[in-house]
């Protein structure tokens, strides 16, 4: 039991470490026999280290398939990179050479997948999986890559990890498996760390528990941390700055603060007002109109126009760029100054 | 008889329903031939509540905690271990076939999954009025076509689509065309088990909207069911925390997110991020350790006794009895409850 104040959310100087990763206009298409469905249309960002990144959007907004570039764990067919850049130190992952680019996912860049169950093979002890990145990577030997697994499992603070080793995935409660992904995730130091809604399955203590781990372990190795969530709270206690993503697109992006308390966009507006607050008992809620569209039919120019409370003749037709709001703060609305106005 | 005409909670006289001590656990057995009980889950261990007309009771834990075995029961979908429920003054466990046919008129139920709990194979149509073969003087047959249209148009869907399959909706329709089902026989209580955990955060709130408006035009009470505490302290008017089968503390929505008294009901609310950087970053948050004990196998005396910072021999020996221990008519199950803010407002 700790009642440790949180380490304070780091201090807003996004982009004073090295530039890690450097995703611009990265596009993925999905080709089934039904048509063609455009999962990302173009989206952009950075990451540097000890900084942390939301990627905020609801199912269906593309917010996992753009991780899943980054990694390159698209299954090709049907998924296909079509365009775009994804720079990790400089350097493009896409035109790499296949045995480059292994090197650096999983060494460099590792992910940690919303359901912990399936992500583990159930037939392997977990230890067996952790101890898998030093004998595929590194060469050890089984004994030395047991003993590296169970220092890992202590790390992430799984308690008596040393005679959990050999114990099987079904065997760990959720919070506990989450951990063992986590520890796959470190056992290479890597420089980054994407997190694909890391506590969504999990009971909101535990998610307490996995998200204030998360932060001590980013304290420690001053990795990069890629948050993929749609949810409000979690981005609020953890991210340094916000993408919110809508129908494969970044539709507004900035520090977070801004995001919260400044907002540029109707649908992060629409976002906020529709959320209840656990601090405010509050009237009504104001939810966004309709639902989401399908990525396999995007309505013409902007693709939240047919929700849009500030829609106009011009947004069923022009697509807006992403408008530059502030320095680091971008909005792509025809109208991002009448909602930063009106704004909340 | 459902429509409480201003819609108000009435608080004179009897309880709508009131649950006495219900306990359910499912046995664990060994053999298949020889087939022995070596044990029980506790699911739901002698929980007590009384909900009146026209409120809405929410029921909040951590999975595993039995909210979801308390709205079996109290429907005889699963049969209770003990315990009472009266409804209207008569015990639900003891009716008769008939009776309980009866029943569940007044009583029904919205599930956390709206792909799962309509048939797919049944048009919408078919669905909200199916209800009406068992219940045939519900509604008379001439007018159970334009009732349809009223249901539908009143869960904010089109008459038209009543000749469509669930297939052909999303997420957020669905949970509206199973809240029309559970409107069609005019019932006094909807339990409503996780309705919009489901559902995207846009439209949560779209059904969350739907469903205080249905209660203000009915009087419908419900008993809300889930895991999110921001929407339950937005839709409810009391609130019952419930930890391995228990309820640890009950009361008013302000006492318990104001002036929380029992260390999990704490522990609960300072784990629950709040949508707003600056408060966040001044944030303490109390981190448990550990996970939720088996309920197979719970702990002796209090059952939160193994996660909490304030335990203490006495804690291990005696259960703490679920009381008054303010005189603020806000109950809670803690030998040690004291009040502590942890969601300043």
């Amino acid at each position: 039991m700790t009642t440790a104040a949180r380490p304070e959310a780091m201090p807003a100087t996004p982009g004073t470490g090295d530039l890690l990763l450097e995703v611009s206009d990265l596009h993925v298409e999905f080709r089934t026999r039904r048509g063609v469905v455009n999962a990302v249309n173009g989206i952009s960002y950075t990451l540097h280290e000890r900084e942390t990144l939301a990627i905020l959007g609801e199912s269906g907004s593309g917010k996992s398939v753009s991780a899943q570039a980054v990694m390159g764990i698209i299954d090709t067919p049907p998924g296909y990179v079509t365009q775009g850049e994804i720079r990790y130190r400089g350097e493009d992952l896409l035109t790499m050479a296949e045995s480059e680019r292994r090197a650096v996912r999983g060494q460099q860049i590792a992910m940690i997948f919303q359901d912990a169950l399936t992500a583990l093979n159930p037939v392997y002890s977990v230890g067996w999986q952790i101890a898998e990145m030093y004998r595929v990577h590194r060469g050890s030997s089984r004994k030395v890559g047991y003993a590296k697994a169970a220092e890992l499992m202590d790390r992430v603070r799984i308690p008596s990890a040393k005679e959990r080793v050999k114990d099987y995935p079904h065997q760990f409660s959720g919070g506990m498996r989450q951990r063992v992904m986590i520890a796959m995730a470190l056992a290479l130091d890597p420089d980054i760390i994407i997190a694909d809604e890391p506590t969504t399955a999990l009971d909101v203590t535990v998610q307490a528990q996995i998200m204030d781990l998360l932060s001590t372990l980013q304290e420690e190795t001053g990795m990069g941390l890629i948050l993929i969530t749609h949810d409000l709270g979690v981005v609020a206690d953890v991210a340094d700055k916000v993408c919110v993503m809508y129908a494969g697109k970044v539709v507004e992006r900035g520090p977070v603060r801004d995001i919260y308390h400044n907002t540029a966009h109707p649908y992060s507006e629409g976002l906020m007002a529709s959320i209840p607050r656990l601090d405010q008992k509050g009237g009504q809620l104001h939810p966004i109109k309709g639902a989401p569209p399908s990525l396999a039919n995007i309505p013409p120019g902007c693709p939240f126009h047919p929700r849009c409370p500030y829609a106009r003749e011009v947004c069923t037709t022009d697509h807006p760029p992403l408008y530059d709001v502030a320095p680091r703060r971008q909005s792509a609305c025809h109208f991002w100054e009448e909602v930063l106005a009106g704004g909340n | 008889m459902a429509t409480d005409l201003n819609g108000r909670p009435r608080t004179d006289g009897e309880p709508l329903l009131r649950v006495e001590g219900l306990v359910k656990h499912f046995p664990l057995t060994q053999g298949i031939v020889f087939r022995k009980q070596i044990g029980a889950v506790q699911a739901v261990d002698g929980i007590s509540f009384e909900l009146r007309r026209g409120e809405t009771l929410g029921l909040v834990g951590e999975s595993g905690c039995g909210k979801s075995t308390v709205a079996k029961t109290l429907l005889r979908l699963e049969e209770p271990t003990a315990g009472h429920a009266y409804f209207q003054g008569k015990d639900i466990f003891a009716l008769g076939k008939r009776e309980l046919r009866a029943l569940r008129r007044d009583i029904q139920i919205v599930f956390q999954d709206p792909y799962a709990s309509l048939n797919p194979r049944m048009t919408v149509g078919d669905i909200i009025t199916e209800p009406w073969e068992i219940h045939s003087d519900v509604v008379p047959k001439d007018q159970r076509d334009a009732r349809v249209s009223d249901l539908l148009r009143r869960v904010g869907l089109n008459p038209d689509d009543r000749n469509r399959y669930p297939h052909q909706f999303s997420g957020g329709q669905r949970q509206r065309i199973g809240i029309a089902r559970a409107l069609t026989l005019n019932p006094d209580v909807i339990i409503c088990d996780e309705p919009v955990s489901a559902l995207d955060v846009s439209v949560q709130a779209q059904v969350m909207n739907l469903l205080e408006e249905i209660q203000d035009e009915f009087g419908i009470a419900f008993v809300f069911i889930a895991h999110d505490l921001s929407v339950v302290r937005h839709i409810s008017d009391r609130v019952a925390v419930m930890y391995l089968g228990r309820i640890v503390e009950i009361g008013d929505e302000k006492d318990i997110y104001e002036r929380p008294t029992h260390p999990y009901t704490q522990a609960l609310l300072s784990a629950v991020p709040i949508p707003d950087p600056d408060i966040e970053a001044g944030r303490d948050r109390i981190v448990l350790e550990g996970d939720v004990p088996s309920p197979a196998n719970p702990p002796s005396g209090c059952r939160f006794r193994t996660r909490c910072w304030k335990a203490e021999d006495i804690c291990a020996e005696e259960d703490p009895a679920l009381i008054d221990r303010f005189g603020h008519g806000h109950p809670s199950a803690c030998h040690f409850a004291e009040i502590r803010e942890v969601v300043t407002s």
